[in-house]
């Protein structure tokens, strides 16, 4: 089973709450697609750690070959693509590597190039699998490096996967549940969090995901979250009690299931009710 | 010489946005001639100023006078060797002259755009 764990709000404790479903089921797979700011990895160290390069392609062009019909500048949506003193010219950053300059140009001018946009980090920690995306900096798209984040970690085909999401509910958020068989909402008990809630509930909504809430930090019941969740039929499937001590684990980097057995009872509950088994 | 200038809907004050304006001005020096053309870019999805900069490089312009550029831009125009001069002032006419009496200065910051369009 594979599932994505998000919130719309950054710091509403999706990483907290996917390394530890991840850590209560023993056996998983933990893939962070927060590409932009990975921080699972802080919490599973993962020994044995292997770095591999993320590429996307980029348009190379053969200047002799090239006849300056424009085909290509004139394909390109995204505007990367401009033709000045007989030469045309990329600019990776807008290049979303969709290859059609090269089907489209008549004289075969337009070849391949590849270009380090991020990379990969896997190791373990015990039998959790860790996949870490690493988005290099000043990279305007992060979707490249959360696609190859998403193959590396399903390919090994876990009983459980576990998805980080970046926050918002934008592309990289689509990309990363995209495969998802389940989306666990994690939702913080303030406006702002049952604001941006809404928003990424919405969109796993009309992606046809099914979807959980589990409330964190909670100190007394929102009535508007409250209200939220029987209004549009979402199950709340736990609820994290505000505490210090949790704090305090996370500051030392440390996995509150592994500290608390009772938590870490809970998030069993939790992945058994999604339809998981431990 | 041709000069560029990004115009408003009112076609004869500068637009501030160089890559959406809805009009260039291309005013050749030589024979006074003056065409307002339609930007191609003014509506594009993403990577506007590259299209702007791209229209600009056709109109075969060697000079750009405009209120701000973007580093993409810039660049393509650049390539090209259009000079970018800021403009002063609201108005296309007022600029022109400015330019002709030499009181432009040629433009040394560029914002680094708004791309930022994902996928």
């Amino acid at each position: 089973m594979i599932v994505a764990v998000l919130s719309g709000k950054g710091g509403a404790g999706k990483t907290f709450a996917a390394v530890n479903l991840a850590a209560a089921a023993g056996r998983a797979v933990y893939i962070d697609c927060d590409v932009e700011e990975p921080n699972g990895r802080l919490f599973f160290q993962p020994q044995g750690v292997r770095e591999t390069a993320v590429t996307t392609a980029l348009p190379a062009f053969d200047r002799e070959k090239c006849t300056g019909c424009r085909a290509c500048v004139d394909f390109c949506r995204f505007n990367a693509l401009v033709y000045v003193k007989k030469a045309p010219m990329v600019f990776p950053e807008v290049c979303h590597a969709c290859g059609g300059c090269a089907l489209v140009c008549p004289a075969g001018a337009v070849g391949e190039q590849r270009r380090e946009v991020g990379s990969l980090e896997e190791g373990n920690r015990g039998e959790i699998h860790v996949v870490t995306g690493v988005l290099r900096t000043g990279e305007v798209s992060a979707v490249p490096v959360i696609r190859a984040a998403l193959e590396a970690g399903l390919s090994r085909r876990e009983t459980l996967t576990v998805i980080d999401c970046p926050p918002g509910s934008g592309c990289p958020v689509m990309e990363s549940v995209s495969r998802a068989d389940f989306c666990l909402l994690v939702g913080e008990p303030t406006a702002f969090g049952l604001h941006n809630l809404a928003m990424v509930h919405e969109l796993c909504r009309l992606l046809g995901k099914p979807c959980g809430l589990v409330v964190n930090r909670e100190t007394e019941p929102y009535a508007p979250l409250e209200d939220y969740c029987a209004r549009e039929d979402l199950p709340v499937l736990l609820r994290i009690p505000y505490r210090p001590q949790l704090a305090r684990w996370g500051a030392e980097g440390a996995v509150a299931a592994e500290r608390d057995p009772a938590l870490k009872a809970e998030f069993v509950r939790l992945w058994n009710e999604m339809g998981g088994d431990v | 010489m041709i000069v560029a200038i990004p115009l408003d809907e009112d076609r004869t004050s500068l637009c501030p946005s160089f890559g959406r304006c809805p009009f260039f001005l291309f005013f050749d020096r030589e024979n006074g001639t003056r065409q307002v053309l339609e930007n191609p870019a003014a509506q594009a999805q993403g990577g506007a100023g590259l299209k702007a900069a791209q229209f600009v490089v056709d109109g075969e312009a060697e000079a750009l006078i405009t209120v701000r550029c973007g580093e993409n831009a810039a660049k393509v125009l650049r390539a090209a060797g259009i000079v970018i001069y800021r403009s002063e002032g609201p108005g296309a006419d007022e600029n022109l002259a400015a330019l002709r009496e030499g009181r432009l200065a040629v433009m040394t910051h560029f914002h680094p755009g708004f791309v930022g369009g994902q996928p």
